[in-house]
């Protein structure tokens, strides 16, 4: 059984002064537009939240998160196993994978531009092009540390090569899977906010941008935590999901680390 | 002559492959030469821009900001992560703020960013410091901590002043975590370059590349792809340069180890 | 007609420099439906490969296996190779239950029949109430009686097993020795089994193929004529016991302990 956390009062206690300190100085300088008094920027969250208006941003931004984010990793996902069982496949590949590796995937928008114009499909196409990375290397990575023992045990048992796709090498090397799952949760979120800025046509990363050029900074500072609090619910999400599915391997590794 | 499975040069192969086949594709105009100038163009595009010196200039201003953020950030989160390793009360008190800000995805400081710097170069160094606290802070609190308690022991016995003890023991002991925190930042450093200037800036590669999609300069803007690929590849290539010297001892270790 | 046949089986591989080292040369053996056979061998003496070879996961060099006269091209349907490293072959991520319901959903049965199959096996290799549990939960010996079960659990005609007791300490590995011919006599399996241990060949075997070192030959067929059901006590103290020990070790050309 799991300790509770203990609570860090020291560390609360000092990002708390910090709070105050800022409302304080806020209140009195005439670095208000920098510094918005906190107690303002909270109250244009709750504002903002209960307006429409912000939550049709957030219903923008998530919905490209989530399209451009399942579609790459079903896409990486099957591309990575059949790279990684496949060594001639790999092969092939090999060289042009480590070329565009190192290119920032944001890179690619202009060129989505290009091709999409500057609506939902192109944002979908970006996040899709910049999550396939991480996901696509821990996949063959993943396979490729597959005990040769395990796939001669779906063979003996009569298995031909698909079903030992599906059903071995997947589930065997799903703990790389979840970690290449893992890293491109943050690219996605990376890159569903950067092209919004980009071309503009709501999201939050648009609204944020948008609300500092007007600025309207307490409005531009709730985005931006509203933003992070997105990106932190969602890794939450993702580390539950985790740990219900992946049991059997935290115990397994827990063993190794012994 | 047999054809070689295994060999390197197939995957070389197809790597060239792509330029006569991306070059077919354009003059069939199997997609929109529009978007998609044939290889040769865009290679001749790359040229004239590389030699009349406007992409150097480009990818120069980058680097600068790239570089200031970068060093700015290892100068200030590495002895901060030393600090925080080596002393309990100095992490718990910085913790709460960290794990606030940490969430916040990049782009989402940028509009921040530009509202007290502008659109100069204090802006990106400003976007590139504050990401790349993270994996400097956690990999170097990371590498402290889990230096042996033999080692700490041992700097004790020949009695080391502090100071000694972190130069002579600390530091080279953590130095791989610290290194992996190192790697990781200059992969974020190249990429938050690009997207600080594609959002907002006059100047620098990823400026380049969109202002060429903008002004339907697509050759162009290709080129300008390419060289942010080669420029990214280098950056790489040339950390691992470092990295082999200063952590030689390291590389044989591990490799003794597996 | 043997269930099994093995005729002038050899295998040899090419290194990296180009050298060839040939680990079986010219092997033949013929094993009868429900016997259990052994072979004994010095370490390193190939007899992995042998394994590999007839159970159709790397072809032959040269010569032929057949199964129930058909020839051996590919992974036979009746046949399944327990592998020496067993804890790399069970599925960590399903529990034993679900590793031994493998044996059985690869060929259709999912029905609740199965499952009552499953665990019945489980109670057979004697892990009841380990359901449940996950592989790493569990100790070596225990592991390779997962193993056992989930190949049992596929009933195939003939199991070939490759040192399967190597890495279990002393005790577990007589335990294990009285499990599996309970078993056998239960089931009637055809089994095939290999190990460097000749007294545990002795005690388990109707017949014993003794290998010699690489690359490997048939140096001799020893027929086992012991009386069954075996005793760990009784069996190992017969005097017929040592003198096939001492056989087979100056055959094997290792002094004898």
């Amino acid at each position: 059984m799991r300790p509770l956390k203990t609570i860090n009062l020291a560390g609360l206690a000092f990002f708390f002064s910090l709070l105050l300190l800022w409302e304080i100085s806020s209140r009195s300088s005439a670095l208000q537009v920098y510094f918005p008094p906190v107690s303002e920027v909270v109250l244009s969250l709750f504002r903002l939240m209960l307006s429409q208006e912000l939550l049709g941003h957030v219903g923008k931004t998530v919905k490209r998160f989530l399209t451009g984010y399942f579609l790459s990793a079903v896409l990486a996902v099957g591309l990575g196993i059949i790279l990684g069982y496949f060594r001639l496949a790999y092969a092939f590949f090999e060289m042009l994978i480590e070329f565009l590796r190192p290119m920032p995937s944001v890179a690619i928008i202009p060129v989505a531009i290009l091709f999409l114009g500057i609506g939902d499909s192109m944002i979908v196409a970006v996040t899709v092009y910049a999550c396939t990375w991480p996901i696509l290397i821990n996949t063959i990575d993943g396979v490729r540390n597959i005990d040769r023992t395990l796939i001669h045990t779906g063979r003996t048992f009569g298995l031909g090569q698909w079903k030992i796709l599906r059903r071995i090498a997947l589930p065997a090397a799903s703990p790389y899977i979840v970690t290449g799952l893992r890293i491109s949760l943050a690219i996605a979120l990376i890159l569903v906010t950067t092209a919004e800025m980009v071309v503009g046509g709501g999201g939050v990363g648009y609204f944020i941008l948008d609300e500092e050029r007007s600025l309207r900074t307490s409005n531009m500072y709730a985005g931006v935590v509203l933003i992070a609090l997105l990106g932190y619910g969602l890794n939450q999400l993702f580390l539950y999901i985790e740990r219900k599915m992946m049991a059997w391997h935290r115990g397994a590794a827990a063993e190794e680390i012994v | 002559m047999k054809w070689d499975r295994e060999s390197k040069l197939n995957g070389l192969i197809v790597f060239l492959a792509v330029i006569p086949v991306w070059e077919l594709i354009s003059r069939l105009e199997l997609v929109n030469p529009l978007f998609f100038p044939p290889m040769s163009k865009i290679l001749w595009s790359l040229y004239l821009l590389v030699f009349s010196g406007d992409i150097p200039y480009q990818i120069l201003m980058s680097l600068k900001r790239a570089a200031m953020g970068y060093f700015l950030a290892a100068v200030v989160f590495i002895p901060l992560g030393i600090a925080m390793g080596l002393f309990g009360w100095v992490h718990r008190i910085l913790e709460v703020v960290i794990e606030m800000l940490r969430p916040i995805p990049p782009p989402a400081i940028v509009p921040v960013a530009i509202l007290f710097f502008g659109l100069g170069d204090a802006m990106k160094v400003f976007v590139i410091f504050f990401t790349c606290a993270w994996p400097m802070l956690l990999n170097t609190i990371d590498g402290v901590r889990n230096i042996d308690r033999v080692l700490m022991d041992t700097a004790a016995t020949f009695g080391l002043s502090r100071r000694r003890a972190v130069t002579r023991v600390i530091l080279p002991a953590a130095s791989p975590q610290i290194m992996t925190g190192l790697r990781i930042s200059l992969a974020i450093t190249l990429i938050l370059v690009v997207i600080s200037e594609m959002v907002g800036s006059t100047d620098g590669i990823g400026y380049f590349i969109l202002d060429s999609q903008r002004r339907f300069k697509v050759d162009q803007m290709y080129a300008g792809m390419l060289s942010l690929a080669i420029l990214g590849y280098a950056l790489n290539q040339l950390f691992l340069l470092f990295y082999s010297s200063v952590l030689a001892w390291h590389k044989g270790l591990t490799r003794m180890e597996r | 007609m043997p269930l099994l046949k093995v005729e002038e089986l050899s295998k040899s591989y090419r290194q990296l420099d180009g050298e060839r080292t040939v680990a079986i040369e010219e092997i033949s053996f013929q094993v009868e439906k429900g016997k259990f056979v052994s072979l004994v061998g010095p370490s390193g003496c190939g007899k992995s490969t042998l394994l590999m070879c007839i159970a159709g996961l790397i072809p032959p060099s040269a010569g032929r296996v057949t199964v129930k006269g058909i020839e051996v091209s590919g992974p036979p349907p009746n046949l399944v190779l327990l592998f020496q490293e067993y804890n790399k072959s069970l599925f960590a991520w399903r529990s034993v239950l679900g590793n031994v319901l493998f044996g059985l959903e690869v060929k259709g049965k999912r029905s609740q029949q199965a499952e009552e199959k499953a665990r019945h096996l489980i109670g057979l290799v004697g892990l009841s109430g380990f359901e449940k549990h996950y592989p790493w939960e569990l100790s070596g010996g225990m592991q390779q009686r997962v193993a056992i079960a989930r190949a049992l659990a596929y009933e195939p005609e003939v199991l070939l097993m490759d040192e399967p007791f190597g890495s279990v300490d002393a005790l577990t590995r007589l335990e294990l020795e009285d499990a599996l011919l309970h078993l056998w006599e239960d089931l009637g399996t055809t089994i095939l089994f290999v190990t460097h241990d000749i007294e545990e060949a002795i005690y388990l075997s109707d017949s014993i193929c003794v290998l010699g070192r690489r690359p490997s030959k048939v140096l001799q067929r020893i027929d086992v004529s012991l009386s069954r059901p075996r005793n760990q006590l009784a069996t190992r103290a017969d005097m017929r016991f040592m003198e096939l020990r001492n056989e087979i070790y100056k055959q094997i050309g290792e002094p004898a302990h």
